[in-house]
């Protein structure tokens, strides 16, 4: 297709159309955030301007002010983040060794195990909060970092079981043999030969884990009760307007879009590595 | 460096099948021993079993008076080149030679000091600093072999080094390999299907078969006296001919006419009374173009007429192929050998062809009814049942 025919021009549209319909939510909410509070819900349906017409960012001083303890937002952050590092990390360990002896050794039971990382990663999250609820509270888990770095890790180690295998079985058995014959025990023909070359494997399922545990919500609305763990998602929805029956949506808005952003971000600067991630046990080369 | 000896080594897999069956084999110390055969005969397997990749499951390797099979390979300093280099693709030629010299925590001028001189001696010192990725395929087996060489290990264990190159790449580095291992003086147990690699290469040549060792010798051993069918078929190239016949007293009717045996083949035969069945083996040089042969060596051998259906002239000498008729030579050893070449997939070259090679001066051409000399002299004789040769009691 060239340029400036009436095909190119013809897609071009169709392509802006869908781009501008994917990403307006995005940008609605960080125009909202940028509005001053008062007049966010001003005008009629339409007339909400989507370009706010006095930029301010009292939205975003608001979340910030008060420190860690009196802010609304800054302590779910932290949360956020070390929740979210401390279960990549975790799982990411986890999942090597796991993937590692799947894709290497035949053992009694292997079918299993993967039906059963199957079967984890589809089974409704909902209907495990209950028991868990209770049972956290039982063992003293309840609003606590592990009270939720553990459910994280079972629902995010399938994926990245998954992830890896396939990386690890592109990687030619050889090199491992090879390593051996060169004087390497098992351990260290694994760190130093093939957790390198799986590097990329490990990346993207370093990157889905932690979306997954950054943006989850279920989880951190019901086994969470104060700042001591909650993490941002559950966090916005206990944030306090001006008053008891206004919405406090430009905080909220100004919250989504510092959780949203950094994301975004992270994912088009890595989108190559996740792309390749994901499809490289699919064609061989 | 140190000897090497399997004892009755049996490599079984969980369902049964034996890779290899109860082989012994003594690897004298610096000796350069190749273990050859077709696909699928356990010469690699008996490879990975010296390197410790395998698991034995009866018998006992044993390197340098040591009995190695409960050790990993990382205990056995032995050094492997595989058929696909397995270099790391993540390191450069230098941290590839270095990767052993620093598991085994030697110190960092000595390594250096090594990965030099290796590099000198395979002529890589400019390729040190690039990635694999970045090599042709001669260089990353050089680069594979470097590997080995900078440990000086007991042993160097070669899988079919050469079968991943083009065809005159690799009888380059068939020089190479000689020359390295030579220097070296390590002992070498080399594996190749290819019996020209084989029979150039080693001090002494292993002919194996479905995991059971046919023959083991010289080179030259093995082309004058193959104990069985399979080895005479299967070392040289053209292949030896065969052919069915009848011994009865002092001749042996085959399709080529009554052959009278000479005194010397007589004996070693053993004469038989009564007709008995065998296999007759011609090597392609014990032809010549009738014309060409003296009248003393006329004597020797017995001359017969051939339709000639094609010749390939080489420059140094010259191929012959005609058809003889026979009711066909029925033996497992020869099927075996006609699979592993792929000659029974292709029509022409099936049952009654002879080759035969002939001085390049010859002037004998396609379609024309040549007449041959047989040297009698050459002649081998098998048993169809067995393929065993009659002549090694």
């Amino acid at each position: 297709m060239e340029r400036g025919t009436r095909e190119y021009a013809l897609w071009s549209i169709g392509i802006l159309l869908i781009l501008t319909f994917s990403i307006f939510p995005v940008l609605w909410i960080v125009s909202v955030s940028l509005k001053d509070p008062a007049t966010i819900t001003e005008g009629t349906n339409f007339g909400n301007t989507f370009i706010p017409q006095d930029i301010t960012f009292d939205n975003y001083d608001a979340l910030f002010t008060g420190g860690v303890s009196e802010s609304p937002f800054l302590k779910p952050l932290i949360n956020s983040i070390l929740i979210g590092l401390i279960s990549t990390v975790i799982a990411i360990v986890l999942a090597a060794f796991a993937a590692y002896a799947i894709a290497r050794l035949d053992f009694p039971g292997k079918t299993l195990i993967l039906a059963g990382a199957l079967a984890l990663a589809i089974f409704p999250a909902i209907s495990t909060v209950g028991p868990l609820f209770d049972m956290w509270r039982a063992l003293g888990l309840y609003d606590t970092y592990p009270g939720l770095i553990i459910p994280y890790l079972a629902f995010a180690l399938p994926l990245a079981i998954y992830v890896l295998v396939a990386f690890f079985r592109e990687i030619p058995w050889d090199l491992e043999q090879a390593a051996q014959v060169d004087g390497a025990t098992p351990f260290q023909a694994f760190r130093k030969v093939i957790v390198p070359l799986a590097a990329p494997g490990v990346f993207t399922a370093a990157i889905l884990v932690f979306i997954f545990a950054w943006n989850e919500f279920l989880f951190a609305i019901s086994l969470t009760s104060s700042d001591a763990s909650r993490t941002v998602p559950a966090a916005l929805a206990f944030f306090t307007g001006e008053s008891q029956f206004t919405e406090p949506t430009g905080n909220i808005a100004a919250a989504g879009v510092i959780v949203t952003v950094p994301i975004i971000i992270f994912v088009l600067i890595f989108q190559r590595r996740i792309v390749a991630g994901l499809t490289s046990g699919a064609v061989k080369g | 460096m140190a000897e090497i000896v399997m004892d009755e080594v049996t490599k079984r897999f969980a369902d049964g099948t034996e890779a290899v069956k109860q082989m012994s084999l003594d690897v004298g110390d610096g000796e350069f021993i190749i273990l050859v055969g077709p696909s699928g005969c356990g010469k690699s397997t008996a490879l990975r079993m010296i390197a410790g990749l395998e698991d034995i499951t009866d018998g006992q390797v044993r390197i340098g008076e040591e009995v190695v099979n409960e050790k990993a390979p990382k205990d056995r300093d032995i050094a492997m080149v595989f058929q696909n280099y397995a270099l790391y693709p993540h390191l450069t030629v230098r941290e590839n030679m270095a990767f052993p010299l620093r598991l085994a925590k030697v110190p960092k001028e000595e390594i250096d000091r090594k990965v030099e001189e290796a590099a000198q001696t395979l002529d890589l010192a400019q390729h040190l600093d690039r990635r694999p990725a970045n090599l042709s395929g001669g260089q990353r087996q050089r680069v594979a072999m470097g590997r080995a060489i900078v440990r000086d290990p007991k042993a160097f264990l070669m899988d079919e080094p050469l079968s991943n190159l083009d065809a005159k790449l690799r009888v380059q580095m068939r020089t190479e390999v000689s020359r390295i291992v030579a220097r070296e003086g390590t002992t070498t147990v080399y594996v190749t299907h290819d019996q020209t690699e084989a029979m150039t290469l080693g001090d002494r040549v292993a002919v194996m078969r479905s995991g059971v060792l046919q023959q083991v010798g010289a080179p030259g051993e093995l082309y004058a006296s193959p104990v069985n069918l399979f080895v005479a078929g299967f070392i040289g190239s053209p292949a030896m001919n065969f052919m069915p016949g009848e011994l009865s007293g002092d001749t042996v009717k085959t399709p080529l006419g009554d052959l009278r045996l000479p005194d010397q083949v007589r004996g070693a035969v053993g004469g038989v009374d009564g007709g008995r069945h065998v296999i007759v083996g011609i090597r392609p040089e014990s032809f010549e173009d009738a014309s060409m042969v003296g009248g003393d060596a006329r004597d020797r051998g017995m001359t017969f007429g051939a339709k000639i259906d094609l010749v390939e002239q080489l420059g140094a000498e010259q191929y012959a192929y005609f058809q003889v008729e026979h009711e066909g030579v029925q033996s497992d050893e020869l099927r075996e050998l006609a699979e592993d070449a792929g000659s029974d997939e292709v029509p022409s070259s099936g049952e009654g062809q002879i080759v035969a090679r002939l001085e390049s001066a010859s002037r004998i051409s396609r379609g024309a009814d040549a007449e041959l000399w047989l040297d009698l002299a050459k002649l081998h004789f098998f048993d169809p049942s067995g393929g065993r040769n009659l002549a090694a009691q």
